[in-house]
Order: C-alpha cells, then structure tokens, then sequence
C-alpha cells in the first residue's frame, strides 16, 4: 500500500463515516445506576480507529466531522451544523479523529497479539483519555471555568464511557475473528 | 437538493455567499472572545437572535434546535454561580448565545453542497501539502450517498434481531452492521479499481 490514500482507502474512509452516522441511530440508552444517558456516538470512534487503522479511521472520523459541520443532522439526537463547533463541548468532538488514531495506532501496533482486553485498554485510551485531554481544557478555556470545574462536570461521563469501552472491543474482537481486516491496512 | 439542516428560503442570508458567511462567523466568533467590554457581548445576544429569526426558520424547528444547547448553557451557567460570579457566568452564557444561534443561521442558510465546495476550495492552498480536495470532495459524496444505505442497513438488522428477541443487544446490532459495511467497501472498492479508477 502506497503512502498516499488509495481509491480503496477512500471507500473505506467514506463507508465508516457513514457508519458512524449509522450508528448513532442506535438511540441513547439508560442504565440505572448513571445520571446520564449513553449516546452511541464514542462507541463508533474507538471502532474506528480499532478495526480500519490509525491513518483511515481517523480519516473517517475527520470526515464524519466534517458532514456534521457542513450541515447534516448526524449527531447523536439528530445534532449538527456549525453552531456545534461554537458550543462549549467542540472540543470533544475535535478530539474524535486524534482518538481514533490513537485507538488505531495502538491497535496496529500490537496486532499479533490483540484480544478484547487490549481493545478495551485501546479503545479507552483514545476514546476516553484523548477526548477527555482535549475535550476538557477546550471547554475550561471557551466557557472559562477552572480545569477542575470543567473535569468535575465531564466526570459523569465516564462511566457511561467505560462501558462503551467495553462494548467496543467485544465488537471489535468479534470483527477481527470473523472478518479480514488488518491485512489491507499495511 | 435539500439534505441536512438547510432551511430553503430567500432571506438575505440565504442570498449571501458561503465563504462570506463562514468568514464573518469566524470573524464575530473572535472579536466575541477577545472584546473586553461586557456590554457589547450582552447587546449581541439580541442582535444574533434577530439575525436567527431573519432567515424565516419556523419557530418550532428554531426550539428543537436550540433545547440542547439551552440545557448545556444552563449547567455551565450553574457551575459559575455555584464556584464563580454571576456577572463571569452570564458573559460566557452570552457569548455563547450569540456564536451558536450565528452559526446556526450560518447552517441553516447554506445548502450542504454549497458548504461542500467551500471546502474543497479552501482546501486548495494544501495541495503542495498532499492534500487532494478533489478526493476529499469524493469522500465526502460517497459517504453522503452510503449514510442513508447504511441506516436501512441498520434498520434491517434491527428488525431482524428483534424477531429473535435482541433488538436491544448492541453488540447483536453493531457486529452485523460492520461486518456488511466492511463487505460493502471491499465490493465497491473492487468495482472502482476493475473499470480502472484506481487513483
């Protein structure tokens, strides 16, 4: 595979955004012992990065992000347009394609040795300590509360998040048994 | 082609350009964190709101938009009242009143196409970079075109899952769902590559 993106990577790179879009058609669910609800929409940046690769599943998730704020409702609650990227949470939503590749340079990484533990390690790693890296100083400095403040309010989160973790490396282990992936990526 | 947010009308905004309207947004948005005088930030948020009901969306769809970042703005108003001031909390409420309802005009008033080229335009410059706009723009028409496939894709699965009483088991949704998109690229990427549009 050369350098540069392929005709295949770019058909990989648009289906996955639609994925992602897909996927946030999976609605919110509530699980009793958390304050919010869980959106899917995390779910399909780890998956991202774990099962396409660093370079195209961040592509993807950039694109994704890109539809959004060209105007189309893909946000999960059918959310989009510019104004997302003007309100306090933007930053979360630019830490996305850095999350997936993160999650995929890891995974590409330690291929030969991946199971669902490590994708639920990887997945973890990008899609809740890179988003929460980014997401959380961007909202302390555009709403101007302190890092503690804007932390302490993204901390209900992280529950809901650990188990999209989780729900991401059963699915992604399960792909990587029964699908050839990773072979097409180098 | 009316997809997305677009809002058809004939407004002034809707008449301006696309370059001009993100450019002015992008403009506002720093003016808005950089003017130090409260006063002109609070006189904003009306102006902003004015501008909003200017391009004729109907005041129901101008409710569904805005509940969800109304809520946002109401919690991060509380935690300046809680650990802040109440004159801090209300400018960065205010602030962020007038770029949202701003950029919703913007959205509302450009089709996505519009907002596609735009891209592709501005991309331009990077091409020394190796960037290629016109492969962005086909990224972006591809996945365009496959989101409503997928989604009844998705529909299809959810049914059939729901037959065997696993309509609410994500990983039964999902795992099928990727499995057919990856099948679904490796078929059209073959398609593309075999009548020789390998780029």
């Amino acid at each position: 595979m050369s350098q540069d993106v392929s005709t295949r990577d770019i058909v990989y790179i648009a289906l996955f955004a639609a994925l992602m879009a897909a996927i946030n058609l999976v609605p919110a669910f509530q699980v009793g012992f958390l304050p919010v609800p869980i959106t899917a929409q995390t779910l399909g940046v780890m998956l991202a990065g774990a099962l396409i690769g660093a370079k195209r599943g961040a592509l993807a998730i950039l694109l994704f992000v890109l539809l959004v704020a060209l105007g189309l409702p893909l946000l999960s609650g059918g959310h989009g347009g510019l104004s997302v990227f003007f309100g306090p949470t933007a930053g979360f939503i630019i830490a996305w394609p850095f999350a997936a590749y993160v999650t995929g340079w890891l995974t590409e990484k330690n291929w030969h040795r991946m199971n669902a533990v490590w994708f639920f390690i990887f997945a973890a790693i990008g899609g809740i300590g890179v988003v929460y890296l980014i997401g959380i100083p961007w909202l302390a400095m555009v709403a101007k509360l302190s890092l503690f403040d804007a932390a302490m309010g993204s901390l209900i989160f992280v529950p809901g998040d650990l188990i999209k973790a989780a729900v991401a490396a059963v699915i992604a282990e399960t792909v990587r048994r029964s699908y050839p992936l990773m072979q097409a990526a180098r | 082609m009316t997809i997305g947010l677009y809002h058809p009308s004939r407004s002034p905004l809707h008449r301006a350009r696309a370059g001009a309207k993100v450019a002015g947004l992008l403009v506002l948005s720093l003016a808005l964190f950089l003017v130090p005088s409260g006063i002109a930030v609070f006189a904003s948020v009306p102006l902003a709101f004015a501008i909003y009901l200017s391009t004729g969306v109907p005041f129901r769809s101008l409710m569904t938009q805005l509940r969800g970042p109304a809520i946002l703005l109401g919690i991060i108003f509380a935690f300046h009242l809680v650990f802040g001031t109440v004159a801090e909390g209300a400018l960065a409420v205010a602030r962020f009143a007038t770029l949202i309802l701003l950029a919703s005009a913007v959205t509302l008033t450009t089709p996505v196409s519009e907002m596609a080229e735009l891209v592709e335009w501005l991309l331009g410059p990077l091409r020394p970079l190796g960037v290629n706009p016109e492969k962005v723009g086909l990224s972006i028409a591809l996945a365009i075109r496959f989101v409503p496939l997928i989604a009844e894709e998705f529909r299809l699965i959810r049914e059939a899952q729901a037959a065997r009483g696993l309509a609410a088991n994500p990983l039964a949704l999902i795992v099928p769902l990727v499995i057919r998109t990856l099948k679904s690229a490796d078929e059209l990427a073959d398609a593309i590559e075999a009548r020789g549009y390998e780029a």
